[in-house]
């Protein structure tokens, strides 16, 4: 269930905030729920996403499927890579779990970026000063006589995480949207409004993660095969238009936790306030490096990065690129005062040369 | 299990086919228990746990016996637990002869028939005599054997003549359990492991330590196990070898201990307790057979002693409600309460020797409710013929399965084996409800019943399991109702009459409150009519007037409330979550938790306080039911002729067991022998290291022509088939794939049929990631895709590399799916173990080669070149006792299979398809 913070976003932030209110539109931190002037904004909600207890069940897949009436995707063929045959976040699909096997050699290089993040300042390595709100109840303290030596880097493992969008604190789709089919909602999360969109597609190209497809009308790059294959399903609905998670914007309404997290048996998906899963995600992050698992480290939670933050965050095991996210998504608008101040120099120097012409042709 | 301090998940896959219990694993990984996933494969489970130990399918007897013996060797068992609470201390007759002497058979083997005479395995009575099974003398009879009667013992242990055994509490006395056990397993050694299991010695430590580390007063192990122990020729043994370990260490009883079954269906454990199985009646009251149970007293003098102690002395209360919850009026004293409208068992009549039965044209009619055996069970070639030979079948299911489509889309039909227009069988199909489309329990793998109400009414003509049985008893009862045929009589005979709700449904809680019986009340005509519900099995009574529909399950309706349907979020404040459903028996949640107190009372420590005994208040407190009489105090030392519940001690918190003790050593309930022994495979490349007798000398075999079986070691042409293979499950499908395969959400996601193999086989034999693979065994060719992957290690076993094949077994051939492939189960033979009947399906050889299968009957030619090449014959794996001059003549194989196999690829007709 939704656990609602006791009074919104601290005050001295909102303050701080809104005294860079132009300052953070195009990039850094920023509330976005209050920069689209809700009347009445809610906390930003998210997800906490900690790859490290997945089990790769896809159920949050399935789930989000059937949740959201999206079609079945792909060829229905084997694809080769470990056990994952969805491949990608697209348009009908809006969880997808990886599978990544690796051998020693890559866990020891995980471990060692991950020490060399701890360096950079991510949380120490070290017993957590605070009981880690982790885990389910009644008590997630570590017994007396745990073992906490670092472990013996192991043979081999299995890497599974589930993405989804990232409901950037700065959109990329929503900022180059011609339509404002996309929208900030009163979550702060952004949403596609499917009787808005024209299909134009600028949003899929505006996504630093890869998220956003079109759900394919048939004229290029099928992602499904009708009537080639037992088993036909029925008519594929909102064909040719934007497509993406919703952070179930429909449950949010009804204060409703989002399918994937209601579904998920290992609470690997977690669902709440943003800041609060925030917290909770450094505080998880501390114990796993507690454990020795250096390895561990957080992805969107750093409201400085490209993105100002995501409202989805994840904590890794690897670098991103493992799982096949970027490294440092940057969205477009980011750099829109440095290519403006650029194309001010430009236009300077043009209207320079061009005066020069003319002031050399008077000569 | 999420108050386990160290849990050891071995013979299954719990994260990937239990993904939602697995949430106590992560949950006490997440306090800082240690987790270790003991498995063939690295699966998502070993992915989720702190290590991963590869084991050779087939071998865990080994790795538990070496356990074994390490805690005796070391002195690490609880011994304050152990000497009170187990038969340690208990004398064996003198007459027994351990597989140490008999070079791995037990005294009393009959190598005509395979079976055991068990009367020299029985305790030493205290006046010299031995202590029998009640009711029977034959060799080979009653309490598990031909009619496949083990698993009576799912809520009781078997039955002895009466409880005045000799002990000795020193464990010194050569004939103790304690010291059998010692010897038994003294050549269960690291290094054994090594050689059987492939386990390294530094996995093997790290394995005996976290359990022995993590067991004592302070601390609790526990053990998850599937059917990865069970499917195969002595499988109840690998679980009676986990018992022992954990009987030895003090895991039994207490929070965080135990060994879980984590079974593989949602009601898996309710089809046991009120069974579909053929050999059981509901509470594990076995099913009377022809000859030893003709009549009432022979039966219930068979199924329970009065002499004996604990509760299933009172079994004949138990039986005698039963009867009138099935007969009402028609159930009296007079004729034995109706005991013999039951039919009788001739013999086991199982799925595969029913199977076997329609091709011998025995058997004329079949129900297919729940299961897709055309996919599903073990030999499906064998499964789709036997069908073709039934005048009539029934299929209930969601779906068109292959198990109804089989006479127009089976690989038989391809292959011409069967032609259509030939196939006289007539199949009905009748669509069935989904389980949100109907109300009743599950019962859940920790003894659970949750109810289910129904959320929306069934599409169609779709009909509730309830429902259909229900009209069909109706209109069946209504055909004979003149018959004045004698054989008529038991359906007229019996209660049948539900109300019905609105939209005419039998009513399920009323079958509920059936299940958990009332008392009877006669009124002035001297009819009976149901009154109070009871409270619990305490109330039964063996004078007819009480009625329950299984004892097991009463209390379940107790105060006429429907108690699986409780709800409370968390189940309520206590640690055991008691206000959440409700656990048979008398809402235990754990059982025999008398052992989590000292034989004193006390707790064994602080941490793992459960239940104790409150002298000032006299009685068992805690925080679960007490499982145990309540009153009974610690040093209560009653006369143990008293038999039933009054004869327990105070210590002798094993309240089913017939003596009240733990068995490490088990005198009577199981055919194969009264400590598990580790016997290879049916069919396995690897010999058996520890004894000269290769396979299961009492397994059942069934050598047939369609159904042969590989060469094992010692055997000719055994490197015709040199890879060992085991099959599985998927998170994506379930089982036959009649609830996934249907499903486009699913399908998707597990879309093709695959084999893994390790990249050292795939360079072996040639095979590409992705690319495709044809598997071969004896009795069928099946084509998979091909995952390579470090997942699966090639083992070191016996000086040579023994590559394992991992297979799901969820696709089948068909047409109306939306996806199909090649059934991994066509590649199984039968051979079962004989207390279960179960199959052997987790362990047996095939041959891997690069490419597609040759179609239709094409692949019933390579399939017949193989075993030709093999010098396959009936008798082939079919040797009761192995040959101990084998021994001497050929030592172990100590080096790789010839390369010949490899080069075979390349000749003429054994190219790649």
């Amino acid at each position: 269930m939704v656990t609602q913070r006791p009074e919104g976003p601290p005050k001295a932030k909102r303050r701080r905030l809104l005294d860079g209110f132009f300052a953070h539109q195009l990039s850094g931190p920023t509330d976005p729920t209050a920069d689209a002037h809700w009347p009445d904004p809610k906390p930003r909600k998210g997800f906490f996403t900690d790859t490290s207890i997945c089990i790769g069940c896809k159920a949050c897949e399935v789930a989000c499927k059937e949740w959201n009436r999206n079609p079945r995707d792909g060829d229905l063929e084997l694809t080769g890579h470990s056990y994952d045959n969805t491949v990608a976040l697209g348009a009908s699909t809006w969880r997808h779990v990886a599978f990544i096997e690796q051998g020693k050699e890559r866990i020891e290089e995980a471990r060692e970026s991950g020490r060399k993040l701890v360096a950079l300042g991510m949380p120490k390595v070290g017993p957590p000063s605070v009981s880690p709100g982790y885990g389910p109840p009644p008590s997630a303290e570590l017994e007396p006589g745990v073992d906490t030596a670092p472990p013996v880097t192991p043979e081999f493992r299995w890497l599974m995480a589930s993405d989804v969008c990232k409901h950037c604190t700065h959109a990329g789709c929503l900022d180059v949207c011609p339509t404002g089919a996309l929208m900030r909602t009163e979550f702060g999360t952004v949403v596609v409004q499917d009787d808005v969109c024209n299909g134009c597609g600028t949003c899929v190209a505006g996504c630093p993660f890869g998220v956003v497809e079109r759900r394919s009308d048939g004229t290029a790059a099928p992602t499904y095969r009708e009537g080639q294959k037992k088993g036909e399903q029925p008519p594929v609905p909102k064909r040719g238009i934007a497509q993406k998670c919703t952070l179930c914007y429909d449950r949010l309404v009804d204060d409703e936790t989002p399918a994937c997290a209601k579904t998920c048996p290992t609470t690997s998906i977690k669902f709440g306030d943003h800041d609060d899963l925030v917290d909770d995600a450094r505080e998880r992050v501390a114990q796993l490096h507690a454990q020795g698992m250096t390895e561990a480290r957080l992805y969107g939670a750093n409201e400085l990065d490209g993105v100002g933050g995501t409202g989805a965050v994840f904590l890794l095991l690897d670098e991103p690129e493992v799982y096949g996210l970027p490294p440092d998504p940057r969205v477009p608008t980011a750099d829109l005062p440095a290519m403006f101040d650029r194309a001010s120099i430009a236009a300077l120097g043009m209207i320079a040369g061009v005066t020069l012409a003319f002031l050399g042709a008077r000569r | 299990m999420a108050n386990a301090d160290c849990i050891v998940l071995q013979g299954g896959n719990m994260a990937e086919a239990h993904p939602v219990g697995f949430q106590w694993v992560a949950e006490a990984r997440a306090r800082g228990a240690k987790v270790i996933h003991v498995d063939p494969r690295f699966t998502r489970t070993s992915a989720n746990a702190d290590k991963h130990i590869a084991i050779r399918a087939g071998s865990d007897v080994v790795l538990l016996g070496a356990l074994i013996n390490y805690v005796i060797a070391n002195e690490l068992w609880f011994h304050d637990f152990v000497v009170p609470y187990t038969n340690a201390a208990t004398l064996v007759s003198e007459d027994f002869r351990d597989t140490e002497d008999l070079e791995g058979l037990f005294s009393g083997f009959d190598p005509e028939t395979g079976t055991y005479d068990k009367t020299t395995w029985s305790y030493a009575g205290q006046g010299g005599d031995r202590v029998g099974s009640p009711g029977q003398q034959r060799a080979g009879d009653g309490d598990a054997g031909d009619n496949g009667g083990a698993e009576q013992h799912g809520s009781g242990g078997p039955p002895l003549e009466h409880s005045e055994v000799q002990r000795d509490e020193t464990l010194q006395h050569p004939r103790t359990v304690f010291q059998i056990l010692k010897r038994h397993y003294a050549r269960y050694t690291p290094e054994m492991v090594q050689e059987l299991c492939g386990i390294g010695a530094e996995d093997f430590e790290y394995l005996a330590r976290a359990i022995t580390e993590n067991s004592g007063r302070e601390r609790t192990t526990c053990w998850g196990y599937a059917t990865g122990w069970t499917q195969h020729t002595f499988g109840a043994q690998f679980i009676r070898t986990a018992a022992i370990l954990q009987l030895l260490l003090g895991n039994v009883g207490r929070p965080g201990s135990g060994i879980m079954a984590l079974r593989g269906h949602a009601s898996i454990q309710g089809s046991t307790d009120i069974p579909t199985l053929f050999n059981l009646l509901p509470g594990y009251l076995p099913m009377p057979s022809v000859g030893l149970h003709d009549t009432l007293p022979e039966y219930l003098d068979a199924i329970a002693s009065k002499e004996q102690k604990g509760f299933w002395a009172d079994a004949d209360a138990y039986f005698v409600s039963l009867m009138k919850a099935y007969y009402g009026d028609a159930a009296t004293a007079d004729n034995n309460w109706g005991y013999d409208y039951l039919p009788r068992l001739s013999g086991p009549h199982g799925t595969y020797q029913t199977v076997m039965g329609m091709l011998a044209d025995e058997v004329e009619g079949y129900f297919v409710l729940g299961q897709n055996p055309a996919v599903g069970s073990a030999n499906g070639r064998m499964q789709r013929l036997g069908m073709s030979h039934l005048k009539w079948m029934v299929v209930r299911d969601l779906s068109l399965i292959e198990s109804a489509t089989w006479w127009k889309d089976s690989p038989e039909i391809a292959s011409g084996e069967l032609r259509t227009e030939d196939i006289e069988t007539e199949v009905f199909f009748m669509p069935a409800a989904t389980h949100v489309e109907k109300a009743g329990t599950f019962t859940q793998t920790q003894r659970l019943l949750q109810w289910r109400h129904r959320a929306v009414m069934p599409p169609g003509e779709c009909q509730s399991d309830l429902d259909f049985f229900y009209q069909l008893g109706q209109k069946i009862r209504d055909i004979v109702k003149d018959s004045g045929d004698p054989r008529d009589e038991p359906l007229l005979a019996m209660t049948w009459d539900y109300p019905l709700d609105e939209h005419g449904d039998p009513d399920p809680e009323a079958v509920l409150r059936e299940i958990n019986g009332y008392e009877l009340t006669t009124d002035e005509s001297g009819a009976q009519r149901p009154g109070r519900v009871l409270s619990g099995f305490g109330e039964l009574k063996a004078d007819g007037s009480t009625s329950c529909g299984c004892w097991i399950y009463s209390g379940v309706y107790g105060g006429d409330e429907n108690k699986s349907a409780r709800r409370v979020p968390h189940g309520g404040p206590g640690v055991t979550q008691s206000q959440w459903g409700w656990a048979w028996p008398a809402d235990r949640r754990i059982l025999y938790n008398r052992a989590s107190a000292d034989p004193d009372g006390k707790p064994w420590s602080e941490r793992k306080k459960y239940i104790w005994w409150d002298s000032e208040q006299g009685r068992w407190v805690g925080d679960d039911v007490p499982d145990f009489p309540v009153d009974r105090a610690p040093h209560s030392r009653p006369d143990p002729a008293l038999g039933g519940p009054a004869a327990l001690a105070g210590d002798d918190p094993f309240i089913m067991q017939a003596d009240g003790k733990g068995w490490l050593f088990a005198p009577t309930g199981l055919v194969d022998g009264p400590l598990p022994t580790h016997y290879e495979p049916q069919e396995s490349p690897v010999h058996n290291a520890l004894y000269a007798q290769q396979q299961s000398p009492s397994r059942m075999l069934y050598p047939r022509k369609d159904n042969l079986d590989a060469p094992s070691f010692g055997e000719p042409g055994v490197e015709v088939y040199p890879y060992v293979f085991t099959t599985y499950r998927l998170t994506e499908h379930h089982t036959a794939g009649g609830m996934s395969r249907w499903l486009p959400y699913l399908s998707e996601l597990q879309p093709e049929m695959f084999c893994e193999v390790s990249p050292q086989l795939a360079a072996e034999r040639g095979l590409s990631n992705d690319g495709w693979a044809t598997i071969i065994s004896p009795r069928a060719v099946i084509e998979a895709k091909v995952l390579v992957t470090d997942r699966m290690t090639p083992l070191r076993i016996g000086g040579r590399t023994v590559h394992q094949v991992g297979l799901p077994y969820h696709w089948g051939v068909g047409d109306h799916a939306i996806v199909t492939g090649d059934a991994a189960n066509d590649l199984l033979g039968v051979s079962l173990d004989p207390n279960t009947q179960i199959q052997e399906s987790k362990v047996a050889t095939c041959d891997v080669i690069a490419g597609r299968r040759p179609r239709g009957a094409a692949a019933d030619v390579l399939r017949e070149q193989y075993n030709a090449r093999a010098g396959v014959t009936l008798e082939t794996g079919n040797q009761r006792v192995s040959d101990p001059a084998l021994e001497l003549t050929q030592g172990h194989l100590a080096t790789d299979p010839p390369e010949a196999t490899q080069d075979e690829r390349d000749k003429e007709g054994w190219t790649r398809w």
